[in-house]
């Protein structure tokens, strides 16, 4: 793919709305990946064990998979020069699965620099799991 | 034990280096769901200005956390990892990290304060080449629960 020309991005613009899909397997893959192997992202009866009603997403898994929407809206992975989070609310992925929602909006674009400014909203069952997601992409 | 504030503005000793791989690169990416060919294909990556397949944004956390595994450990931080919430986290990109790097983190505890009986540890982790390349500043914002024992 090829990074998004800047002449043609303005505020306003929508990035998605992209479903991700997150299983059990999933979280495994990414606790791999990550070197993140809490068990509160894999074993339901410690999940509990510690209050929590199943197994939880890592919440870098939800950023993650929100990076990924922008980078593709991007063009180009290289491109997301910042990108930040707060967790508010843990993504439930039961043993069927779940699923979540990324969306984003062009809230800036700044001509000389080629910075534009992106937030996203996450969702998992209807309800935001990342507050104040903002990415920054760089583009020409 | 609270989480112990005389720590703040403290730097730890340089760890790594991490060997960023494109085995690494490739599992990161499919487990997120970044399907752009420049994470897998040397080649693609290549097309695209890059010296070889490029990390996914978030990639930078597992570095990060590497590093930042000198603080979160020291005995002297006070920090009971069984009851750390991720709070927050931000990334800024110097550069895109490839496979082939060997990255480098430098953490420092930006902050410590409490909130509604919980820790609230602000981490700041500098990534680099070994050779001396930035490549990310990741801010990681640590909720450390008060016990109710």
């Amino acid at each position: 793919m090829a990074a998004r020309p800047l002449a043609s991005v303005s505020v306003g613009d929508v990035v998605g709305p992209v479903t991700v899909p997150v299983g059990r397997d999933t979280l495994v893959a990414y606790a791999e990946a990550s070197l993140d192997g809490n068990p509160i992202h894999q074993d339901e009866d410690f999940a509990r064990s510690v209050g929590l009603p199943d197994v939880i997403a890592h919440g870098m898994w939800t950023m993650g998979a929100s990076g990924s929407v922008v980078a593709d809206w991007a063009g180009d992975p290289g491109r997301v020069v910042e990108f930040g989070t707060r967790f508010t609310k843990p993504v439930v992925v039961p043993v069927g699965g779940a699923e979540v929602v990324v969306e984003g909006v062009v809230t800036a674009v700044d001509e000389g620099t080629g910075r534009v400014t992106v937030d996203v909203t996450t969702t998992s069952a209807g309800q935001k799991v990342l507050g104040r997601c903002v990415a920054v992409v760089r583009l020409d | 034990m609270p989480v112990n504030p005389d720590l703040v503005g403290r730097t730890y000793p340089q760890s790594g280096p991490y060997p960023v791989d494109a085995a690494t690169v490739a599992a990161f990416a499919a487990a997120v769901g970044a399907t752009d060919p420049v994470h897998t294909d040397a080649e693609a990556a290549r097309a695209a200005g890059y010296a070889d397949v490029v990390a996914p944004p978030t990639l930078a956390v597992r570095y990060a956390q590497a590093s930042e595994a000198a603080y979160v450990q020291d005995p002297e931080a006070g920090i009971d990892f069984s009851r750390v919430v991720h709070g927050e986290e931000r990334f800024v990109h110097h550069r895109p990290m490839v496979a082939g790097d060997e990255v480098v983190g430098t953490v420092t505890v930006d902050a410590v304060r409490q909130a509604g009986g919980h820790s609230m540890v602000t981490t700041r982790t500098e990534l680099a080449t070994a050779g001396g390349e930035a490549l990310s500043t990741v801010t990681s914002l640590l909720v450390v629960r008060g016990g109710e024992d």
